[in-house]
């Protein structure tokens, strides 16, 4: 049976165990005068039977399935003849690969040397083996632990405090996946980094003016030598940045600012969703929008002014992407101005302000934290920004403050050395991950600084 | 205090009071412009792909006569469905049209001739004879796709025949469109193939199927996962977690990772999951598995709101009653919190169907003609087939770029508004 097919047989076994544990309950509650006598009511033996029955057999059938690739090619490998084995890594590997395929199809006709074709009848023989052990061992495994709790039921058997005990794990558990998800995308980017690091210094990365990734694959080859000085594309993904933010802060405040504080109720509850509408908008539309419709608008106007407007222009892209973030800014300000206590309002009223001169000199003042926060994440929202940039903004890395030249960013990069083709383990390909290694830090401290600020805030009013 | 000072503060006050107003005016029209900005830019958004994509839901078709005749098909037996399959049904088509231009000769004119037909149109003839092999040797009529470049031509032309936009047409093929427009032959049709069918390179042919489905098996994967494990994690967070600082260290990871950028979950996608655990690339499971990871915060957070939203009364009761932990939150808590956390479910879907950039890092970028079947062959997603579309250099491919927009659009609106819908009809106030 193969895996998907097992996934089905333990589910079905772990319905079974619940049956048979919950009737074994009651039959023997039957013997001590009925279910009331029972410790807990008879779901709870089903579910406690049904757990002892499915969490060890799937563990093993996890575990069983990601180490037996391992085990199965290591055994091949030391049956391979002699002067196979004392290949490299690299070479051992290849083979390995035509060995796989050889197994999976036979009619491809890939090898015909003997010890390949061997060892993929040897391989084809061993996976039959060990899908057939797995099989053997998942269902008895299932079938053991069942009858070994289905016999443990007594009817003083604490069931209920055991299953509680199980499921407060669980969610222990689904709470911990946030976790792994961070630690996750740490040693992901890291190790990924480190070998980068290996082959270029850290110090040309971070400082270097020039970035053009394209290496010689040989030695004899024409071609770029492979410079990877970031500083271009931090400076093209802060450019971006900025624009959007010169475009997203002003709007977006005083959008929020003149909803919060002018605005009818009615005329409020119907904007508000309008204006939210175009943070739901996903970004590879605004990225076709910037590309197809502003990109060629702005080099009209540029050229109709006598502007050399680059048709991949910063400006298109940071237009757009300060459009995207303006609901974003406008109900983080939004949140941080109506939670300013009215008390402040009213003593400012009292003095004889006007409602702007509160606004400006007691409102904002007051929200400044919140809304310095809500900045923050908006600028780290636009530094990882992906879809805009790479469908509107440039490929080649100019060091340049010109919003109207075609600048880079630090996503784009990614997004264009991992897409396609990968020359595997070159440091081009690594370089991605060091560059996403930036972006998670970078984005992670903006994030960190400004979710601080803004609790701060909070616990100060409330 | 004397009488005149006051006065002087008085008249200093009148005086400085048109300005203030003025001022008070002016910041009041900031606000409205900033709002007025931010809804011209929606309304030119969406004006600008609706215009752009609206001709493509038509499709411009050609009624040819052909004539299914054996011996141009080279089929003697039509009994062996091998014969069928192979038979050379562009030659059909070629004969027709030759009869429909008889005065077209030499190479270069013939073949000029024959690309104003989309080189799918044997596909369709060999359908319809598979269907009834009865058809062979008969002559009957057929709508067939036309080439993009004419269906643009056709499209963009005023019904006088001026204006239209020649592309790659030569004056030849422009000709004998114009003819067959005149004779009537040529109509636009409700373009069924951009429904029904996978990506193409040739843009008549090209389809959503493909990506709509790759997306519903990607989201399907990830709403198994996400909702149940953020549910937990919420439940968890909410109701069971000590104040302590591992409690607060998950808080600091959820709030994080709503905010890590989505690219950085492609990159985790790509070293965890096909990296490390050798998945394929560009399957549905493998997407779906990154998505969960970028929505399950979305869906953490909106869930805790919901529960935190469930009166302390309710738990306090059915303590009363001796209900123990687990029955007062599975039978109580969480079936009252349910409205709100499908509602924060659904939103973060919707942002899981609109991502692209994870999609790009794990390899859902491969031109996949097939449609797929299941979570584990090769697929793209929706936004992910826009963003293939747009760098294609055709003309047609623009219409069916914004086309696929709006059809990805009612998808995240109506998701959107029965996220509203639930929560209005389903949420109590206590």
């Amino acid at each position: 049976m193969d895996t998907s097919m097992l996934l089905v047989v333990g589910l079905l076994m772990t319905a079974i165990a619940y049956i048979a544990g919950r009737g074994r309950s009651i039959s023997v509650a039957s013997g001590v005068g009925g279910v009331k006598n029972l410790n807990s009511l008879p779901f709870y033996y089903g579910a406690l039977t049904a757990l002892w029955c499915g969490i060890p057999s799937f563990l093993l059938l996890a575990i069983w399935a990601i180490f037996d690739d391992y085990f199965i090619s290591q055994i091949v490998v030391q049956e391979l003849p002699e002067h196979v084995k004392n290949m490299s890594e690299s070479e051992l590997g290849l083979l390995m690969n035509t060995v796989v395929n050889t197994a999976q199809n036979s009619s491809l006709g890939l090898s015909s040397e003997p010890h390949i074709l061997q060892a993929a009848e040897r391989l084809r023989g061993l996976e039959q083996t060990n899908q057939m052990a797995m099989t053997v061992a998942f269902i008895s495994a299932g079938i053991i632990m069942m009858m070994a709790t289905w016999l443990r039921i007594k009817s003083n058997m604490p069931a209920r405090v055991h299953v509680e005990h199980a499921f407060k794990w669980l969610l222990l558990g689904s709470a911990c996946v946030a976790i792994f998800t961070t630690v996750g995308i740490v040693l992901s980017v890291l190790f990924e980094s480190l070998r980068f690091f290996q082959s270029v210094p850290v110090t040309d990365f971070l400082f270097g003016l020039q970035w053009s990734p394209q290496m010689a694959i040989r030695a004899d080859q024409v071609g770029g030598s492979g410079a990877f000085g970031a500083v271009p594309l931090f400076a093209g993904t802060m450019l971006i940045s900025m624009i959007a933010m010169l475009i997203a802060v002003p709007t977006g405040l005083m959008a929020a600012i003149y909803l919060a504080e002018y605005a009818h109720p009615k005329v409020r509850s119907t904007i508000k969703p309008v204006l939210e509408v175009l943070a739901g908008v996903p970004t590879v539309v605004y990225g076709f929008f910037a590309a197809l419709t502003v990109a060629p608008v702005l080099r009209d106007t540029g050229s109709l002014i006598g502007l050399d407007v680059s048709s991949e222009s910063a400006l298109a892209a940071g237009l757009v992407m300060g459009v995207m973030i303006i609901p974003f800014v406008s109900s983080l300000s939004d949140d941080v101005i109506t939670a300013v206590p009215q008390s402040l309002r009213d003593g400012s009223f009292g003095l004889g302000a006007t409602h702007s001169e509160t606004i400006k000199k007691v409102v904002i003042p007051a929200a400044l934290p919140g809304i310095v926060g809500g900045v923050l994440l908006a600028v780290s929202r636009a530094i990882g920004e992906t879809m805009i940039v790479v469908m509107a903004a440039g490929l080649a890395a100019h060091l340049t403050m010109n919003p109207l030249e075609s600048v880079t960013t630090v996503t784009v990069q990614i997004v264009k050395t991992l897409v396609g083709d990968q020359e595997f383990n070159s440091p081009k390909t690594l370089s991605a991950f060091a560059l996403g290694l930036m972006l998670f830090t970078v984005t992670l401290v903006l994030n960190f600084i400004a979710l601080q600020v803004v609790k701060k805030y909070r616990e100060q009013y409330e | 205090m004397n009488k005149s000072s006051q006065n002087v503060t008085l008249e200093k006050v009148n005086q400085s009071l048109a300005r203030r107003y003025r001022a008070e005016k002016r910041f009041r029209a900031y606000g409205i412009g900033a709002i007025l900005f931010g809804i011209t830019c929606l309304v030119v958004l969406f004006t600008d792909i609706i215009g752009k994509g609206h001709s493509a839901f038509f499709q411009t078709h050609v009624y040819l006569e052909v004539t299914m005749d054996s011996d141009t098909l080279y089929i003697d037996d039509p009994t062996d469905p091998q014969q069928i399959a192979g038979a050379d049904y562009l030659a059909v088509v070629r004969a027709s049209l030759s009869e429909r231009f008889p005065d077209v000769s030499g190479r270069r004119d013939k073949r000029a001739l024959y690309a104003l037909i989309s080189n799918g149109a044997d596909f369709e003839l060999r359908k319809k004879l598979e269907a009834d092999p009865q058809l062979l040797g008969k002559t009957f009529g057929v709508w067939f796709l036309v080439d993009d470049d004419v269906d643009t031509y056709f499209k963009s032309r005023s019904d006088d025949g001026e204006g239209g936009f020649d592309g790659r047409l030569n004056e030849k093929q422009i000709t004998w469109v114009e003819s067959l427009i005149n004779e009537g032959v040529m109509e636009s049709r409700f373009n069924t193939t951009f429904f029904t069918s996978g990506d193409s390179r040739e843009p008549e042919q090209a389809g959503i199927k493909g990506a709509i489905m790759g997306s519903l098996f990607t989201l399907l994967v990830t709403i198994a996962l996400s909702f149940p494990i953020g549910v937990a994690a919420a439940v968890y967070l909410e109701e069971y977690a000590p104040r302590n600082r591992f409690t607060e260290f998950i808080e600091i990871n959820i709030n994080n990772l709503a905010a890590v950028p989505s690219i950085i979950f492609g990159l985790l996608g790509l070293s965890i999951f096909i990296g490390f655990f050798e998945m394929h690339r560009s399957i549905p499971l493998v997407g779906g598995l990154v998505l969960t990871l970028m929505t399950l915060p979305t869906i953490i957070i909106s869930s805790r709101a919901a529960l935190k939203a469930v009166p302390p009364s309710i738990r306090d009761a059915a303590y009363g009653l001796g209900a123990s932990k687990m029955q007062v939150v599975v039978h109580h808590v969480i079936p009252l919190a349910m409205p709100g956390m499908l509602t924060g479910a659904i939103i973060g879907l919707a942002q899981a169907l609109g991502e692209t950039a994870p999609l790009l890092m794990i390899g859902m970028v491969a031109f996949v003609v097939d449609i797929p079947g299941g979570i584990t062959d090769p697929a793209t997603a929706l936004p992910v087939q826009i963003f293939l579309w747009s760098d294609s250099p055709e003309r047609a491919f623009v219409e069916r770029t914004s086309a696929a927009i709006m059809v990805l659009l009612v998808f995240l609106i109506s998701m959107n508004t029965l996220a509203i819908w639930l929560r209005k009809r389903l949420e109590r106030r206590w």
